[in-house]
């Protein structure tokens, strides 16, 4: 599993690459809080998820709440089937904004 | 093609002079609800000790998730059960945790995760399972359903490859129950788990499996889809399927006997 952040202009872009389970979900944890510890927004790209567990899930939300406290917004951007479908089980499609891609929701948070 | 899930090859059991499993062989592929049928006495709850490691077979191998459970080493048994969630018949959630504490309790013997991930996925595991917000509850404070919807949480809570569930929707009423097999499929489908589901619930099983296999004294009477056995019962399956409860003779004599002791005549 990899997070490459990309923040090189714009709206950051977290990466994740692989699966994201028990073991490697405090690397994705870990990525996505540092890069909100310096930016507000961030985009967390899924479309290469082959699997993410509850804990992966967790880190989003975790994020996601972290960037709302401070007045920013993380998306999640072309999200696979697999994790969508962990999202839709716990309903938190209904909570996280979910974006076709990493264009779409760029250009909304940039409005 | 992908090795099974689980795989139970020629196993054999004996309590001393007694066969109580003879020569069972059954396979469980990835992502599939096994239904393990049963009347009481027929072996159903001991295969699934074998298939939990709890008891030693006398003859054959058991093989989960590649581990001959069996014959493997501690640390690769350890291994097969963090992928593997067990909800017990009974819920066994300890009475002295709240339901909250019951479902964090693996996470936090079993993982070195922050307690911030931990609580989210607590709380995300109990709004699956519709216990959203009674995470601070006593289990004693719970419904007969909440107790199952519980123990699945808790069961469920590591994201496990493999579930066993221990009679699911006994003693439930009909709603309730097809509530916690909705609940079953639900898991299946979003975490892609195997589920060996342990039960005499004719509807509940004929509902969510995909495969069932029929245990009659400690021998699998029948297996197939449940299109297939529907389709094709034998006379012995269709005489289990309508089995009445055996109700036997009332003994007035014996019954006073037994209350009052040795001071009846």
């Amino acid at each position: 599993m990899t997070v490459d952040i990309d923040d090189t202009g714009g709206v950051p872009v977290a990466r994740i690459k692989g699966e994201v389970d028990l073991k490697t979900s405090p690397r994705v944890r870990k990525a996505l809080l540092d890069v909100l510890k310096k930016r507000d927004t961030l985009i967390v790209d899924l479309s290469n998820v082959d699997y993410i567990d509850s804990s992966g899930v967790a880190s989003l939300v975790e994020a996601y709440q972290t960037a709302r406290k401070a007045g920013g917004q993380v998306s999640l951007a072309a999200v696979s089937q697999p994790a969508l479908r962990v999202l839709q089980l716990a309903r938190l499609d209904q909570v996280l904004p979910i974006r076709d891609s990493i264009e779409s929701a760029s250009a909304e948070i940039a409005e | 093609m992908a090795e099974p899930v689980i795989t139970v090859d020629a196993l054999t059991t004996h309590y001393g002079a007694q066969c109580v499993l003879r020569d069972i062989n059954l396979a469980v592929a990835e992502g599939e609800i096994l239904v393990i049928m049963g009347g009481s006495g027929s072996g159903k709850s001991t295969l699934l000790y074998h298939l939990l490691g709890l008891l030693e077979p006398t003859e054959g191998a058991i093989r989960i998730l590649g581990m001959d459970i069996n014959r493997c080493s501690n640390r690769e048994l350890e291994d097969v059960r963090r992928h593997t969630g067990v909800a017990f018949q009974g819920g066994a959630l300890f009475s002295s945790l709240s339901v909250g504490d019951n479902i964090r309790l693996p996470l936090e013997e079993h993982t070195g995760l922050d307690r911030s991930t931990i609580d989210i996925m607590v709380r995300m595991k109990l709004e699956v399972v519709e216990l959203a917000g009674r995470e601070h509850l006593m289990p004693s404070q719970l419904s007969g359903g909440m107790v199952k919807r519980a123990a699945l949480a808790r069961a469920v809570v590591m994201d496990p490859r493999l579930l066993f569930c221990d009679e699911p929707s006994a003693g439930l009423d009909p709603v309730v129950a097809a509530g916690i097999d909705d609940l079953i499929l639900k898991l299946r489908e979003a975490l892609g788990m195997s589920i060996v589901v342990v039960t005499h619930e004719l509807e509940s099983a004929f509902k969510i499996a995909d495969r069932i296999v029929v245990l009659d004294q400690g021998a699998i009477l029948a297996s197939g889809s449940p299109a297939e056995l529907r389709a094709h019962p034998s006379d012995k399956l269709q005489r289990l399927f309508n089995r009445q409860p055996e109700i036997p003779d009332f003994d007035a004599d014996a019954y006073l006997h037994r209350l009052m002791g040795d001071a009846v005549p």
